[in-house]
C-alpha cells in the first residue's frame, strides 16, 4: 500500500517545554518526525512552545509556530494553514492530550483533518482506567485487581477476596500524601482511615501490590496492515515500584529466559493488536520472579521516553518508522534505515547490553524528598553500551556528572556500616552505590541484598564484582594483567588510580605500553547479520576487533552536553547540532561525543559519526587517540564539554576556538577581576574567601546584603542572598565545603535589572545578535527570570555602554565563537556579573528571533573564518520590529518538599516562548505556553515579605482596579489599608476554617502574590502556602516584577484578541536578515 | 584455559577454553543472533555437529533447566561465546550453564569477540574450525581441519525406535519422521490433541501408511537436504496419499522429493527475529529460522507448488505449498522455543487438513 493520496500538508504538534516526565525524547522524535514527512515531499506545519529545540527551527518544518499548546492556538492554526492531517503521536503525552482535546472540541472535524496513526479510541482505550480494563479482560491479558472505596468496609471485602499486600492510594490530595503498602487488615484498617480523612473527595484506590516484582517493557510497532513487531525489551534494574523514569534499565532484558521474554512479548502483540495502535507503542508489565504470572502496568499508545532510549540501544529510528506508518506504510515498505538493504519490518538483535541511568536534580534541591516511587523525578538520563553490565553501568555512572566515577560515593565511607546495613531498603537515588559500599565492606551477602531490595541477584553479582576488583586493585602493586583484568571489568583509569594510587596519567602511559586499549564497535540493529552503514560506535575493553574506519579527511569532534538538568537543558544539545550542521556544511567531518538517548545530537544520521561515550577526559582522549581528529570544539556542550577543555589541552588536543587559558580567565575570579580592572569595566564589588572569617569581614566590607556562592558553578548551585551576618555563618556552616581549592565567593547583591547577551567574536569583530531585557529583578537567576528581546525599559545609552563592554570583553578574551555575559543595571550604571565564554541557554532563542545562525557562524569563527567573511560587521544588530519573550517552566508538581519561590538558585526545567508584535500579547503567549492559566477576574491573594509591602501597594491597587477582588494577610491588608485599599483578612494557616489553605483548596483564590522573607528560617505558613498552589494549579507569583507584568497582560489583553499567530519564517521573513 | 577457534581460512579468535585441554573440537561455525535461548539452541538436533557461535555476548543468565531441553541430548559440535554467566539468577534454574556444558560434554569457548567473529562468517560464509587449546600441537590442528564434515548427521541425532505420545481415541493420529525434531514441536501437536507417533528418519512409506496416519509431519533437522536421498524417495511415495506438513529440513526434503532444487545459502539463517511475509495474506510475523540450506525458486516454477512466504530479508522462499493437494511445508519454525510465537497457527491449518482429509475419506 503506498502512501494515503489524500495527505499534503501535515501540522506536528511538539511537546512543549521540557518539565520532569516529558524531556528532549520529544525534540528527538519531532525532529525525526517533520525530515520523515518532509522526506516524503510533505508540506510540514509544526506547533511547538519551546524554543531551545531543534524540532522548532525554520528548516525543520516549513511553518514553524511558536506558540502555545493550547486548544485555541491550534485551532486558530489549524484555520490559517488547513492542514490535511494531524500528527499528534510524537509529541508526548501533551502532544497526545492536545489532540484529544481538538477532535472534541469539534476542530478536526470543521477544518476536515484526519488525526494519524493512532486513533482517538485507541487512545482513550490505552489512557482510560476503565476502558483499558475491560479491554484487558475481554482479551485476558491481567491487570492488577483493584477497587476504588468510601469507606473501610469495602477496602477490607476488597482485601478478603484478593488478598495481601495492597496499596492504598486516597484520590485527591495534596502532594499524594497518607498513601502506603497495607501487608494485614490491621494496617489496611489503618492506611485507609488515613486516606479517607486526606482524600479530598473520600475516595481511596486500593490495588493489588506487585511491589518488588520484575518490571519489563517492550516497545512495540504496529502498521495499518496489522503486522506487528517487538523493537527491544527493557529490564528494570529496580523493581515495580519505582517510576520506570527513575529506574536504572538495561536493554534487552539479561534474566529472563526465552519462555518467558516470549510470554510477554506475545501478550505485547496482542495488547497493540487490540488497542489498533498505528505507530509506536510502550507497555509495561510486571512479572513474578518465581512463576509465569504476570501484570500488564501500563500502555503508552504513542512515541515515549522509553522509545526514544529503545532507539538508541537498538538503531532502530521508531519515531521515523512510526510517521511512516500514520501516512500509510506498512512496515515492510519501509527500508531499514540502518542497512539500507534490509526493511524495517524485523526485530533488532543486539549484542551488547545497554544501560540508561536517571539523572536526578537533587543537587540542586537540596531539600527535596530523595525517594523514589511512582512520580517521575528524573530531570534527564544518561545511556551506556558495552559488551559487559559491569562496563555499561560504569560508564553510565561516570556520565552522570555527579562527581562519582564508579560506585563508590565518598561521603559513604563515614557511615557506620549500621547505617549503611540499615538504609538497604530505602529506595532512593544513592540506592546503587550504599549496595556497592555495604558489598565492598562486606556487610551482607549478595542474596541478602536481593532478598532486601528485590533487585535481582544478578544484578548484585555483578556489583560485586565491581567490588571484588576494587579489593584486587588496592592489593600491592598494579601489574599489567590486573590493569587488564580491571579495564576489562570496565574502570576508568581514574577510579583505578584513586584505589591505587598510580597517577592517572601513569595509568594511560602503562596501558598504552601493554595495549590495554579500547575497541569500538557498531550499533547496528542487527548483531551484525548484515553489513550495515551506521556510523553509531560504542567502546569496549570486550573485544579483540575494531570497527571504525579511521578516515584521511580534515576532521573534529564535537563534545555534547550529556544528561539534561537543571543548569543544563536542551539548549545545549540544539548547539551541539548546529555546530555539527556547520562543520559538514563546511566539508569537514563531524564527530559527536554524547551519552544522552534523548537528543538529536545522538541520532546517528546528524554527524558523520556518532560515539556514544562518557564525556570524560579519559573516553574522550581514547577516540581522539583514535580518530586523530584536527582538533576539539567545546564551547557548544555547556559546562561539561568547557570542563574538559583544559585537561584535553594539556593533553596535546587542539581546542578550536576561545583558548583555555582565556577560558581560565573568565572563569578564575581572580583573573577575571584583575581583567575588569584593566578594562576599566565595573562589577558588583566582591571577594573571593577560603575561609568563614575572611567572608565576614568582606562581607561588612561590601556591605549587606550580599550574594554568597562557591566558584566554578553552573545553574547558581548553592547561590543564596544573605542578609546579615547570622545568615552568612549559616550558610557557610552548612552549604559550602570551603577550602583554599573550593573558595566562596562573596558579592554585592544589586537589586537591578538583569541584562543577558549573546555574542559572536572572531578576535577583531563582535557581533551581538542581540540583548535580552529580564523582568525579575537581579536575585532571581537568569534561567528562571522572563526575558524579553529586544529590552523594553533600557535607555539607548545604557544599551550603547552594555554592547562597547561586551565588545571589550570579547576582544579581551580573544573569543572565537559564542560569548555569554550577564549585566546588571543599576542607578543608571551597567556592571558585569558574570561571562560564560561559550554557548549559553538563550542562544537557541536568539538564534531564532533573529534569524542569525549564531552557532553557525561561532562554529565558522572557531575555526579561523573571519566574521567580515561570513558578511558580519562589528556591533549590536538592529532589534526586530516584534518582541520575544522566554519564560521558565517548573516541574515543581514532580516535586513535593521544594520551595517554589525564586532566588538565586536556578529550579527551572524548561522554557517557552512567545513571539508577537506587541509586548503585552508576547508576554501573554509565554505565559499562557508556561501552563499558567491567569484568571480575568476573582480572587487575588497577597502576603509579602515586609521589604516588599511599600512596592506591592501600587501592584495590588492595579489589580484592585482591572476588578479583582483582594484577600490578604494581615499585615499585608493593614499595609494596603494605609493607601485606602480594603482587602478582606485571611486567617493564618491552621486556623483550620477558614485558612489560607482551606481557600485555595476549596477554589476561592485564583491567583496569589507571595514574596518571602529574608534569610532561611522563615515562613514554613509560606511554604504551605506555596505548595498549595502548586497542587491545585493556582497562579502563584513569588517576584513583585512577574506580578507587575501579569497586571500589564491583564490590562492589555483587555480590549484585544487573545488569539493571534504567525509562523516564525512571517516573523523573520525568511532568508537570513544580514545576507 | 587459554584456547583459540581457527577458521579454514586460517582467521584465529582466542577466548577461554572451558573444560580444559581436551576440549577440542572441530565443525562447521555458524552464529545465531538471538539474546535468549541458548539453552534451547545448543539442544535442538538441527545444529548436530555444528560449532555455534552466539553473538549476544552475555550467555547463561539464568541457567538452564531440564524443561527448556529440546531433544534427549545436546548435539552441537561446540559452542562460542562471549561472557559464560558464573553467578545466574532465575527462579526456574536446575543448573548453571556451566554445569550443563560439563554434563552434556560441550566443548566450549567464551571470551570471544562474538561480534568480530560473526561479521566474519557473514561476509566470508559459513566454514569448517577448530576450536583447541592454545597449546594444541599445528599437526593437530591441520588434522582437525582436514576432517570431513560429517554427512550422516540425521542418523545420529534421529529415534532408534519408533514411539507414540498418546491422546484420545478419536484424536487426530499423526506419524512424525524424526529428522530430529525439537520437543516443542509435539507439544505443539499435543496441545491440539494429536496422537503423535515418531518414527525413526528411514522409516519406508509403507511402514508409515501401515499406521493409517490421519497426517504426516515431516520434522526439522541437520545438514544438507541432498545427503538423505533415500529418505527423500520415501517422501516422494507419501505425497498424494494424506496431508503432509514440513518445517526446516521436513521442508527442504518435500521441496525435493516434489522435483524442486535446494542450495547453501552463505551462512544461513539463524536467529529469532527473522521477518517473513505471507504472501497469501500480505502479513509479515517474525519467525524462529535455523537453517544453511534454501529451496530454490526457479526450481519451483512449472511445479504444483507455490510459494506462501519468503524471508523479509533476501528473499528467499520460506514457505511452499502444494497447487491442489493439502501438502505444506515453512523453512522456520512456528514452534518457537527460542524465539516467538507469531506463527504457532500454521499446527492449526495442518490440522484442518487432516480433518478435511477425515471428512473425505469418510
Amino acid at each position: 500500500m503506498p502512501k494515503k493520496k489524500n495527505l499534503n500538508k501535515i501540522i506536528v504538534i511538539g511537546s512543549g517545554p521540557i518539565v520532569i516526565g516529558q524531556a528532549a525524547e520529544f525534540d528527538y522524535a519531532g525532529s525525526q518526525a517533520c525530515r520523515s514527512l518532509k522526506e516524503e515531499g510533505l508540506e510540514v506545519v509544526l506547533v511547538n512552545s519551546n524554543p531551545a529545540t531543534i524540532m522548532t527551527d525554520a528548516n525543520i518544518a516549513d511553518r514553524v509556530y511558536i506558540e502555545p499548546l493550547t486548544v485555541d492556538f491550534l485551532t486558530a492554526i489549524i484555520e490559517k494553514e488547513r492542514p490535511d492531517g494531524l500528527l499528534a503521536t510524537l509529541g508526548g503525552q501533551a502532544g497526545l492530550n492536545l489532540a484529544v482535546q481538538l477532535a472534541e472540541s469539534g476542530a478536526l472535524e470543521k477544518y476536515n483533518v484526519e488525526l494519524l496513526g493512532t486513533s482517538i479510541e485507541a487512545i482513550k482505550k490505552a489512557e482510560d482506567r476503565e476502558l483499558f480494563k475491560e479491554l484487558m479482560e475481554r482479551i485476558g491479558e491481567p491487570i492488577p485487581e483493584s477497587t476504588i472505596v468510601e469507606d473501610i468496609h469495602g477496602a477490607i471485602d476488597f482485601a478478603r477476596e484478593i488478598g495481601y499486600p495492597l496499596i492504598v492510594r486516597p484520590a485527591y490530595t495534596l502532594g499524594g500524601t497518607g498513601g502506603g503498602i497495607a501487608n494485614n487488615e490491621e494496617e489496611l484498617v489503618e492506611i485507609t482511615l488515613r486516606g479517607l480523612k486526606y482524600s479530598m473527595i473520600g475516595q481511596v484506590l486500593i490495588e493489588r501490590s506487585i511491589a518488588g516484582w520484575k518490571e519489563i517493557e517492550y516497545e512495540v510497532m504496529r502498521d495499518g496492515n496489522d503486522t506487528c513487531i517487538t523493537i527491544c525489551s527493557m529490564e528494570n534494574f529496580d523493581p515495580v515500584g519505582v517510576h520506570t523514569g527513575d529506574s536504572i534499565v538495561v536493554a534487552p532484558t539479561q534474566t529472563l529466559n526465552d519462555h518467558e521474554a516470549q510470554l510477554l512479548r506475545s501478550a505485547s502483540l496482542k495488547i497493540i493488536r487490540a488497542l489498533e495502535i498505528e505507530g509506536g507503542c510502550n507497555i509495561q508489565f510486571a512479572l513474578d520472579p518465581n512463576s509465569d504470572n504476570y501484570y500488564v502496568i501500563e500502555v503508552n499508545p504513542r512515541v515515549s521516553r522509553s522509545s526514544a532510549l529503545a532507539s538508541k540501544a537498538t538503531g532502530y529510528p521508531i519515531a521515523k518508522v512510526s510517521v511512516k506508518i500514520a501516512i500509510g506504510y506498512t512496515l515492510d515498505e519501509i527500508v531499514n534505515a540502518v542497512t539500507q538493504t534490509t526493511r524495517a519490518c524485523f526485530e533488532p538483535s543486539v549484542d551488547y547490553i545497554v544501560v540508561k541511568f536517571p539523572r536526578w536534580p537533587f543537587d540542586k534541591f537540596v531539600y527535596a524528598d530523595t525517594t523514589l516511587g511512582t512520580q517521575m523525578k528524573a530531570t534527564g538520563e544518561v545511556m551506556s553500551l558495552d559488551r559487559s553490565f559491569e562496563g555499561a553501568i560504569l560508564k553510565a555512572v561516570r556520565s552522570l556528572e555527579i562527581g562519582v566515577n564508579r560506585l563508590h560515593m565518598p561521603k559513604m565511607e563515614e557511615w557506620s556500616d549500621d547505617k549503611v546495613k540499615s538504609r538497604l531498603s530505602k529506595i532512593n537515588d544513592e540506592r546503587l552505590f550504599l549496595i556497592a559500599e555495604a558489598l565492598r565492606r562486606n556487610l551482607v551477602t549478595t542474596e541478602e541484598v536481593a532478598d532486601i531490595t528485590k533487585i535481582d541477584r544478578w544484578f548484585i553479582d555483578k556489583i560485586k564484582n565491581i567490588t571484588d576488583m576494587e579489593v584486587k586493585l588496592k592489593k600491592g602493586e598494579l601489574k599489567a594483567q590486573t590493569l587488564r583484568d580491571a579495564k576489562t571489568l570496565g574502570f576508568a583509569d581514574k577510579s583505578i588510580s584513586e584505589l591505587t594510587g598510580v597517577d592517572v596519567k601513569e595509568i594511560r602511559a602503562m596501558r598504552k605500553q601493554y595495549k590495554i586499549l579500547p575497541v569500538y564497535k557498531m550499533v547496528d540493529t542487527c548483531a551484525g547479520e548484515f553489513e550495515a552503514m551506521t556510523p553509531y560506535y560504542y567502546s569496549t575493553y570486550r573485544g579483540e576487533v575494531d570497527e571504525v574506519e579511521v578516515s584521511n579527511n580534515r576532521k573534529i569532534i564535537v563534545l555534547g552536553s550529556g544528561p539534561i538538568r537543571i543548569g543544563q537543558g536542551v539548549e545545549f544539545d540544539y548547539c551541539s547540532v548546529h555546530s555539527v550542521w556547520a562543520l559538514r556544511e563546511a566539508g569537514i567531518e563531524a564527530i559527536i561525543i554524547n551519552n544522552n538517548p534523548e537528543t538529536v545530537s545522538t541520532d546517528f544520521d546528524i554527524s558523520d559519526k556518532l560515539y556514544f561515550e562518557p564525556l570524560t577526559t579519559e573516553d574522550v582522549l581514547n577516540i581522539v587517540d583514535k580518530e586523530k581528529p584536527d582538533g576539539v570544539i567545546v564551547q557548544f556542550g555547556g559546562q561539561t564539554a568547557i570542563n574538559l577543555a583544559a585537561s584535553l589541552a594539556e593533553a596535546g588536543v587542539k581546542i578550536f576556538g576561545t583558548s583555555v587559558d582565556n577560558i581560565d580567565r573568565a572563569e578564575d575570579r581572580e583573573r577575571f577581576d584583575e581583567m575588569l580592572t584593566e578594562l576599566n569595566i565595573p562589577r558588583p564589588r566582591g571577594i573571593s574567601v577560603t575561609n568563614l572569617d575572611d567572608a565576614i569581614t568582606g562581607a561588612a566590607k561590601i556591605g549587606y546584603p550580599v550574594m554568597v556562592r562557591p566558584s566554578y558553578v553552573l545553574g547558581g548551585r548553592a547561590m543564596e542572598i544573605v542578609y546579615n551576618e547570622e545568615e552568612l555563618r549559616d550558610y557557610m556552616s552548612r552549604a559550602v565545603k570551603v577550602t583554599p581549592d573550593h573558595p566562596v565567593l562573596v558579592d554585592r547583591y544589586m537589586q537591578g535589572t538583569e541584562v543577558e547577551v549573546d555574542a559572536i567574536s572572531d578576535g577583531v569583530d563582535v557581533v551581538i545578535p542581540g540583548i535580552m531585557e529580564h523582568v525579575e529583578r537581579a536575585g532571581v537567576h537568569s534561567g528562571d527570570s522572563i526575558a524579553v528581546y529586544p529590552p523594553q525599559t533600557l535607555p539607548s545609552k545604557i544599551i550603547y555602554t552594555i554592547t562597547d563592554y561586551t565588545k571589550r570583553l570579547a576582544l579581551a578574551l580573544n573569543v572565537k565563537g559564542l560569548l555569554n555575559i550577564q549585566y546588571v543595571v543599576a542607578d543608571g550604571r551597567v556592571y558585569v556579573i558574570e561571562v560564560n565564554p561559550r554557548s549559553s541557554r538563550t542562544v537557541p532563542f536568539l538564534s531564532k528571533v533573529t534569524n542569525i545562525k549564531m552557532v553557525n557562524v561561532a562554529t565558522r569563527a572557531a575555526l579561523g573564518k573571519t566574521l567580515k567573511e561570513m558578511g558580519y560587521y562589528s556591533g549590536l544588530i538592529e532589534p526586530k520590529p516584534y518582541v520575544a519573550v522566554k519564560a521558565p517552566v517548573f516541574s515543581f508538581a514532580k516535586m513535593q518538599d521544594v520551595d517554589i519561590s525564586l532566588g538565586p538558585e536556578m529550579k527551572s526545567t524548561g522554557e517557552v516562548m512567545g513571539i508577537d508584535y506587541h509586548y503585552a500579547r508576547a508576554l501573554y503567549k509565554a505565559i499562557t505556553g508556561a501552563g499558567i492559566i491567569i484568571p480575568k477576574n476573582g480572587c487575588i491573594l497577597f502576603t509579602v515579605a515586609d521589604k516588599d509591602k511599600e512596592e506591592m501597594k501600587q501592584l495590588a491597587k492595579a489589580f484592585s482596579e482591572l476588578g479583582f477582588k483582594l484577600v490578604a494577610t494581615e499585615g499585608t491588608a493593614k499595609a494596603l489599608q494605609s493607601i485606602g485599599i480594603n482587602a478582606e483578612v485571611v486567617g493564618k494557616v491552621h486556623q483550620r476554617s477558614t485558612d489560607i489553605i482551606q481557600m485555595i483548596k476549596l477554589g476561592k483564590i485564583h491567583m496569589v502574590v507571595n514574596t518571602q522573607a529574608p534569610g532561611k528560617h522563615v515562613a514554613k505558613d509560606g511554604f504551605r502556602i506555596r505548595r498549595a498552589t502548586v497542587e491545585l494549579g493556582v497562579p502563584c507569583f513569588t517576584s513583585l516584577d512577574t506580578a507587575w507584568e501579569v497586571m500589564r497582560v491583564l490590562t492589555f489583553m483587555r480590549d484585544r484578541r487573545l488569539v493571534y499567530s504567525l509562523a516564525i519564517q512571517d516573523y523573520v521573513g525568511g532568508g537570513d536578515a544580514l545576507s | 584455559m587459554k584456547g583459540k577457534l581457527i577458521l579454514a581460512d586460517g582467521t584465529t579468535f582466542r577466548g577461554q577454553l572451558f573444560g580444559g585441554s581436551n576440549a577440542t573440537t572441530e565443525g562447521e561455525v555458524v552464529f545465531n543472533t538471538g539474546m535468549t535461548g541458548y539453552q534451547e539452541i545448543l539442544t535442538d538436533p538441527s545444529y548436530c555437529r555444528q560449532i555455534v557461535t552466539l553473538t549476544y555476548p552475555l550467555i547463561g543468565n539464568y541457567g538452564t533447566a531440564k524443561i527448556f531441553n529440546q531433544s534427549r541430548k545436546s548435539f552441537v559440535g561446540g559452542l562460542i561465546i562471549g561472557e559464560l554467566c558464573e553467578k545466574p539468577s532465575s527462579s526456574s534454574m536446575q543448573k548453571t550453564l556451566a554445569e550443563f556444558l560439563t554434563a552434556e560434554k560441550i566443548p566450549c569457548l567464551y571470551d570471544v569477540d562474538t561480534r568480530a567473529l560473526t561479521k566474519k562468517i557473514r561476509s566470508a560464509g559459513t566454514m569448517k574450525g577448530v576450536i583447541v587449546s592454545e597449546y594444541t600441537s599445528q599437526g593437530t590442528i591441520n588434522e582437525m581441519m582436514a576432517l570431513p564434515v560429517r554427512k550422516n548427521v540425521v542418523e545420529m541425532v534421529t529415534t532408534p525406535v519408533m514411539y507414540t505420545l498418546d491422546a484420545r481415541a478419536d484424536a487426530l493420529n499423526i506419524v512424525t519422521m524424526d529428522f530430529g525434531i525439537k520437543k516443542n514441536i509435539l507439544d505443539a501437536l499435543r496441545k491440539l490433541n494429536c496422537r503423535v507417533t515418531v518414527v525413526p528418519a528411514k522409516t519406508p512409506a509403507e511402514a508409515i501408511l501401515a499406521q493409517k496416519p490421519d497426517g504426516v509431519f515431516l520434522s526439522n533437522g541437520p545438514g544438507d537436504p541432498k545427503d538423505v536421498p533415500d529418505i527423500i524417495r520415501e517422501v516422494q511415495k507419501l505425497i498424494g496419499k494424506l496431508p503432509i506438513f514440513g518445517i526446516c529440513l521436513g521442508h527442504q526434503l518435500l521441496a525435493l522429493a516434489m522435483g524442486a532444487n535446494t542450495y547453501k545459502l552463505k551462512f544461513g539463517h539463524h536467529g529469532c527475529n527473522q521477518p517473513v511475509k505471507n504472501l497469501e495474506n500480505g502479513k509479515v510475523a517474525i519467525t524462529s529460522q535455523n537453517h544453511n540450506y534454501a529451496v530454490d525458486a526457479k526450481s519451483l516454477e512449472n511445479l504444483p507448488l507455490k510459494v506462501t512466504h519468503v524471508s523479509l530479508n533476501d528473499g528467499t522462499v520460506a514457505g511452499i505449498r502444494h497447487t491442489s493437494l493439502p501438502i505444506s511445508s515453512v523453512q522456520f519454525h512456528p514452534e518457537a522455543a527460542p524465539g516467538p510465537n507469531d506463527t504457532v497457527r500454521l499446527f492449526d491449518e495442518f490440522i484442518d487438513n487432516m480433518k478435511g482429509s477425515r471428512e473425505i475419506g469418510k
